[in-house]
């Protein structure tokens, strides 16, 4: 792999002109220097959402809260599916490495193999991508925001004072009915007072949800479910504002906007570059598979898309800790 | 003079070729990352999961431990996946030392306006 770097060359002929001082070709230099300015781009996205963050005053969401869903499962894991996506684009660079090695032995077969390989790990990657985007947009029950100050009787008999404008959250039949319901579908009637609100799909199958509990900082640190008198107190104090979920202009998961748009912005800007590489690598893919570099005797190609494709896990693993760990 | 040196047609990529020995020991070194890779990430995860966000020194130390495990994870993406690590060190120095330099001004710059932001909010709001 080392090739032309390793070589020993006087620093006077290396600056003499005649050739590269970086002793690599001009193509994976200016490859390099994309991924530098792509880099910054990326880096001030992050530090922009520090920024956001530090200069906030109310609760910032944290990230295994807010991202704690496997598909299909019902529970809490917090974090896992992150890490999974994590995991698959970290193997979807080693096959990317394996490919470059394989190059640099000529062997076009397993070049084709390990870039197969990679391929498919994008594909899963923006999959993965997909169902995480979709569950952050739908959201979880839902919130509505708090139209006085209340003051409420913990499950450990300790009085919390919630103020207006806060948020408190429902649970996920409970919430989609809601949302049903508020969106003016005459299916969906509201009918209770008190602790023993009842909302009613009518049609063939009547399908109800009872209002069992209701949840005060869902989203950031000391998540706590009321249930009874004090989920009561905090439905007779709700406000006309409800959220389901998040778009770019209304968000569940934090009074700051800015949150969910971060989350759209960063992994989306990021999604598309893993699309973008997907499609390189499969084109890269097909120029091997027509043996363009058997005949050009060289697969630097497969190198300098293997850098973007390096660069794009590299870029996750920043976003993977600044956006969902910390 | 007569030169040596000279590479022509643009040709470095030719010099990049190994023997089928020195694949296996390269393949053996990308085994070993990318199992140092996946270890730090369960082990970022476990932290995440087991450890609550608070006020305290500890949360500080936890956030730090993330921080140099990711530049750690970054180190190794870098130099052993795209090779940098064997390119010369002036095209080493060439993409590192400009990105280092803007992005920690720019750090520095917006943690300290965000903080500033922090305390005028808290101030007047």
């Amino acid at each position: 792999m080392s090739g032309e770097a390793s070589k020993a060359i006087s620093k006077e002929v290396l600056w003499e002109g005649g050739r590269s001082p970086f002793s690599v070709s001009y193509g994976k230099m200016m490859m390099w220097y994309f991924l530098v300015s792509d880099a910054l781009t990326f880096g001030g996205l992050l530090v922009a959402y520090g920024f956001s963050r530090a200069g906030s005053t109310a609760a910032w969401p944290i990230g295994e809260q807010v991202f704690r869903a496997l598909p299909g499962l019902e529970g809490q894991y917090p974090l896992i599916y992150v890490a999974l996506m994590t995991f698959i684009l970290i193997v979807s660079s080693v096959t990317m490495v394996l490919a470059v090695e394989a190059g640099h032995r000529n062997n076009r077969k397993e070049v084709l193999k390990w870039m197969a390989f990679t391929i498919i790990g994008g594909f899963f990657f923006l999959g993965s991508q997909a169902w995480e985007w979709s569950h952050f947009i739908h959201g979880s029950g839902g919130s509505f925001l708090l139209a006085e100050d209340v003051t409420i009787t913990g499950p450990d008999g300790n009085a919390i004072e919630m103020n207006a404008g806060e948020a408190v959250f429902m649970d996920h039949h409970f919430g989609h009915l809601m949302e049903m319901h508020l969106d003016g579908n005459p299916a969906v009637t509201l009918s209770g007072d008190a602790d023993h609100v009842v909302l009613t799909e009518l049609g063939d199958h009547p399908h109800e949800a009872h209002l069992h509990g209701l949840t005060i900082n869902k989203y950031v640190e000391g998540e706590t479910v009321l249930e009874g008198e004090a989920m009561a107190t905090l439905w007779e104090a709700r406000s006309e504002n409800f959220s389901f979920g998040a778009n770019l202009h209304d968000s569940e998961y934090a009074v700051q906007q800015s949150y969910s748009d971060f989350f759209f912005f960063i992994t989306g800007f990021h999604g598309f570059h893993v699309f973008s590489g997907v499609i390189i690598n499969i084109v890269v893919f097909f120029l091997v598979l027509n043996r363009v570099m058997e005949r050009r005797n060289h697969y630097e190609m497969v190198e300098k898309v293997g850098l973007y494709w390096h660069f794009v896990d590299l870029v996750w693993v920043f976003v993977f800790t600044f956006f969902y760990l910390i | 003079m007569e030169r040596d040196d000279l590479i022509v047609n643009d040709s470095y990529a030719l010099n990049a070729h190994h023997s089928e020995e020195q694949g296996r020991a390269i393949r053996k070194k990308v085994y070993m990352v990318t199992i140092i890779l996946s270890a730090i990430t369960a082990v970022e995860v476990g932290m995440g999961v087991m450890f609550k966000r608070s006020e305290t020194f500890t949360w500080t130390a936890i956030k730090w431990t993330f921080i140099i495990l990711t530049l750690l994870k970054a180190g190794y993406i870098v130099m052993s996946f795209m090779h940098l690590g064997e390119e010369r060190k002036n095209l080493r120095n060439a993409v590192i030392a400009p990105y280092f330099l803007f992005v920690g001004y720019l750090i520095f710059i917006a943690l300290t306006e965000g903080a500033s932001h922090f305390g005028m909010d808290l101030m007047f709001h």
